[in-house]
């Protein structure tokens, strides 16, 4: 679909138009399979399958010198429309000013992989899409130098111009590109690329590229699609978690004025996330709100089933209890720690925890669906995984993939939550069974906080072991987490509900054994913005400031001290992180003590205290340090972050690279206020009143620091969040004395005098 | 059912509807103006800010009833006024945007703090903005362009 323009073209515009007007590339491009391992997309295989590309569509070039790149990915606000695309414009040597960005469909055999999730974008499209941008360049000089009789070596190129210096002349690409279009791709391994210290647009800060569009208010996301003929649906789902409808007023909810249908939707095939098409009652009218109000009419009754025994209450008694006794499951160990825990010369003992959390982007979540009468489907959806959405619809209406389009539209913040796909496949439920009309459905913001696949919430039980030197000798935890029986009624743990085997200082102290247990939990679960990272980052870093105050030593000379002994070999095992390079590590720790000035924290006064953590994840490395003023009543404010971050070699587009720290760290701080909790199987919070955001008056002054290594540039949608919440909890302690175990953070626990 | 008529971004505009119909659904799925975003349905985050005569209103709460002859100003005419103009361009120089969503109720907050206070300092800008969330965290940004907007030094003077 065009940018901009909800006029709907089911075409394949972008190729069409292109040919014969010019110079289409197809480049065969292969994108390296790199993840973060498996706890990032729970949804998606563990390591995600080198995309089935053969020929791929993404540069565009008209006559008149229009350059038009197509974006790949969704967007959900981490900028990648914006910058794939400079790579591709960055090897072609692209006159930015003359560059048009597309969005594209849904199509994997075209595009590889296609889904905003794992900080994945950069390390994979790092080299293709440049290749994809030298193919095109390398295509413009040949077609040169066949106009001008010379060999290919005598050519070089300016932004959108092929030059031969020694005949002083100077060819634009839009004169060339209808040589260029005849000739044959050349193979993109033998491409030789840009030495970096010539780069003329990667390491620029590129705007984001949908900007003026929303200043002026266009309608460029999900929400705003509009197709001819529409109806907007309002489809009520049971408040516990896979109610099942037994009886429903629909009749007289129908008759009401303004509204055309009223129906019940029966659930889907059941999905392991549970967040696919569930039970429920659709209400339509030619207005989203008239279809909400006539639904508050509704008189449904429901079979809540076993799930709505389910309590926090409940969840956090059991979790006490299993702590108390023998774990189910070991996750790595190395030496003897009961053993080294006897011989501590000092131990300590601390139980944490953090609470199931949910992803509200603020776009609620909408997708427009047409089942049409020749049995295809169109969806129009804020996405972040157009893939998992064609999936769930096809089997829920029983139709072949391929007779599904997908128009990724523009998402109003993602999170992680539009991974999952279950507004599209009610979309479609909807619209199919309302007799094959299009139709728009838009969730309620309660909705969203109800029907989430939530981060899951957690408990951490920790031992460790000091010698008489302050060194630690012995760590343990007993990590409590939450499963659902499999097939064979065994639990498996929820999706994004682990605590890696290997999570630092694995490896980095002489015996450790960290241990599990499970309970049932039958809520819906997902990747949240760095998941597993945001919740165990914030007990490991925590209870590391414990022990680097017990040894008492300074927290971050603690943590260097520990970085610097790295383990031959990392533990492994099922959920186990990358191996972290330990040198990269201390390197950002001692760049933002600098930064942050951390020597001055000894002399601050009581109520203000700095704070410190460091984490890896999604390949990046950010150390931060948070200073944190808390009042006699226990009222708190970040005043301030340093963070620094090595993601290596480039920064591709650095104003929008520290856009994402600074909203890491933003997003990082509200994941202190908030909390789910859960009632008789239903979510208890309902909006932003009880699941509060921060706001403008509490967000800190931000130090945001790239330091620079000789690495290949990797992602930053995610890493810079998960250091931020030990930091500021740290910076509380040493501010209060107060340590913060439990989350969220409550103000009356933090009075002082 | 009543016919209203509304003065919206200077043009007249006639609809039929339930009275308690708030004015972002009215907006949005009327008159076809999508810019004003529907974010919580409740005031509490700001995303369907517009100006009733000039004053900040939270569309989502706003019952087309209670309109009457207030002039409606929405995102998709901010731009023509000096004051909004500065800020959509100030939003654009200091690249605020992340996802945008909430960037429409900002700009229109923003531009009616700066028409009231031409010179706001950090203080006035907590104020005037809290209501107004950013879910990707683009407050620094925010806070900048305002400023940018205004002619103001952009330093952030709140304690460090």
């Amino acid at each position: 679909m065009a940018d901009g323009n909800m006029t709907i073209n089911t075409s394949r515009r972008f190729f069409l138009l292109a040919a014969g007007s010019g110079l289409v590339l197809a480049g065969c491009v292969t994108p390296a399979d790199t993840t973060d391992g498996a706890p990032a997309l729970a949804a998606e295989p563990a390591k995600p399958a080198a995309p089935v590309v053969d020929m791929n569509n993404f540069v565009a070039i008209s006559p008149d010198g229009t350059i038009r790149i197509m974006a790949k990915n969704p967007e959900i606000g981490q900028g990648i429309k914006t910058m794939l695309p400079m790579l591709v414009a960055e090897e072609l040597d692209a006159d930015w000013s003359k560059v048009v960005i597309e969005q594209g469909d849904a199509d994997q055999a075209r595009y590889g992989m296609q889904i905003a999730g794992g900080s994945f974008a950069t390390p994979q499209h790092w080299v293709p899409q440049r290749q994809v941008g030298a193919a095109a360049r390398a295509m413009l000089i040949q077609a040169a130098a066949a106009r001008l009789g010379k060999p290919v070596e005598e050519f070089t190129t300016e932004p959108s111009m092929v030059v031969h210096a020694g005949s002083n002349t100077r060819i634009p690409y839009g004169d060339l590109v209808n040589d260029a279009a005849k000739l044959t791709p050349p193979d993109p391994a033998s491409l030789k690329m840009k030495d970096p210290k010539n780069y003329r647009l990667i390491g620029k800060s590129m705007r984001n590229w949908d900007s003026p569009k929303i200043v002026r208010g266009e309608p460029i996301f999900g929400i705003d699609v509009k197709v001819d003929g529409m109806k907007y649906a309002y489809f009520e789902k049971g408040a516990v978690f896979g109610a099942k409808v037994l009886s429903a007023n629909t009749d007289e909810i129908k008759a009401l004025p303004g509204v055309s249908d009223c129906f019940v939707v029966r659930a889907g095939p059941p999905t392991p996330s549970k967040m696919g098409l569930m039970d429920g009652v659709a209400v339509l009218a030619d207005d989203w709100w008239t279809a909400k109000e006539a639904a508050k009419k509704l008189k449904i009754q429901w079979d809540e089933g076993d799930v709505s025994t389910q309590s926090t209450s409940l969840f956090d008694a059991k979790a006490v209890e299993l702590a108390k006794g023998a774990p189910m499951a070991n996750l790595s160990k190395a030496g003897d720690a009961a053993a080294a825990l006897k011989g501590a010369a000092k131990t300590l003992e601390a139980s944490y925890a953090y609470p199931f959390l949910v992803h509200a982007p603020l776009e609620p979540m909408n997708c427009t669906a047409h089942a049409k009468a020749d049995g295809s489907v169109e969806v129009w959806a804020p996405t972040q995984r157009p893939g998992g959405g064609i999936d769930l619809i096809a089997a829920a209406l029983g139709v072949d993939k391929a007779k599904i389009t997908c128009r990724m539209i523009r998402c109003g913040g993602g999170f992680g939550r539009r991974l999952d796909s279950d507004f599209m496949v009610e979309a479609a439920a909807i619209s199919k069974q309302a007799g094959g009309i299009p139709v728009k459905l838009v969730w309620t913001r309660e909705q969203d906080m109800q029907h989430d696949p939530y981060r899951p919430g957690g408990y951490h039980n920790f031992k460790a072991g000091l010698d008489k030197d302050g060194k630690l000798v012995a760590l343990t935890n007993h990590f409590v987490t939450f499963g659902r029986p499999n097939a064979s009624g065994a639990l498996a743990m929820l999706g994004n509900a682990a605590s890696p085997p290997n999570e630092f200082p694995a490896g980095y102290v002489p015996n450790h054994s960290y241990d599990q247990s499970m309970m049932l939990g039958e809520m819906p679960t997902g990747p949240l913005r760095a998941p597993v990272s945001n919740a165990v980052s914030f007990v490991y870093q925590s209870f590391l400031d414990e022990i680097a105050y017990a040894a008492g030593k300074d927290p971050l000379a603690f943590r260097l001290e520990l970085l610097a002994t790295p383990p031959a070999a990392a533990p492994a095992g099922a959920n186990a992180r990358p191996g972290m390079n330990a040198a990269r590590m201390a390197d950002v720790l001692r760049v933002v003590a600098e930064r942050s000035n951390w020597a001055s924290r000894t002399s601050l006064p009581k109520g203000t205290g700095m704070g410190v953590a460091f984490y890896f994840s999604h390949q990046g490395y950010f150390a931060q340090v948070a200073k944190v003023k808390v009042d006699q009543n226990g009222a708190w404010r970040v005043l301030k972050v340093w963070s620094v971050g090595d993601v290596g070699s480039t920064i591709i587009n650095p104003i929008n690279a520290h856009n994402q720290v600074q909203g890491s760290i933003v997003d990082g701080i509200s994941e202190l206020h908030q909390k789910i909790t859960f009632e008789k199987g239903r979510t208890v919070q309902s909006n932003f009143n009880d699941m509060p955001l921060l706001r403008m008056d509490y967000a800190p002054q931000i130090d945001s620091h790239f330091h620079i290594s000789n690495n290949s540039p990797t992602g930053l949608g995610e890493p810079a969040l998960p250091p931020v919440l030990p930091a500021v909890a740290n910076a509380i302690f040493a501010a209060t004395g107060k340590r913060i175990r439990t989350l969220p953070i409550v103000q009356a626990d933090l009075r002082w005098t | 059912m009543a016919t209203f008529t509304l003065n919206v971004n200077g043009k007249t505009q006639t609809v039929d509807v339930d009275g308690a119909m708030p004015l972002l659904w009215v907006l949005r799925d009327k008159l076809d103006l999508k810019g004003t975003k529907f974010g919580c349905g409740v005031a509490m985050c700001g995303a369907c800010t517009v100006h009733l005569d000039g004053e900040v209103a939270r569309a989502c709460v706003t019952p087309v009833s209670s309109v009457g002859a207030k002039r409606v100003t929405t995102i998709e005419a901010i731009g023509e006024t000096k004051t909004g103009q500065a800020v959509q361009k100030a939003w654009l120089d200091v690249d605020v945007m992340q996802c945008g969503y909430c960037q429409a109720g900002q700009v229109m907050a923003a531009t009616a703090l700066i028409n009231k206070n031409p010179k706001p300092t950090d203080k006035d800008i907590d104020m005037a903005m809290q209501g107004n969330a950013c879910r990707c965290g683009t407050y620094v940004r925010i806070r900048e362009a305002i400023k940018t907007a205004a002619g103001v030094d952009t330093k952030d003077t709140r304690e460090v």
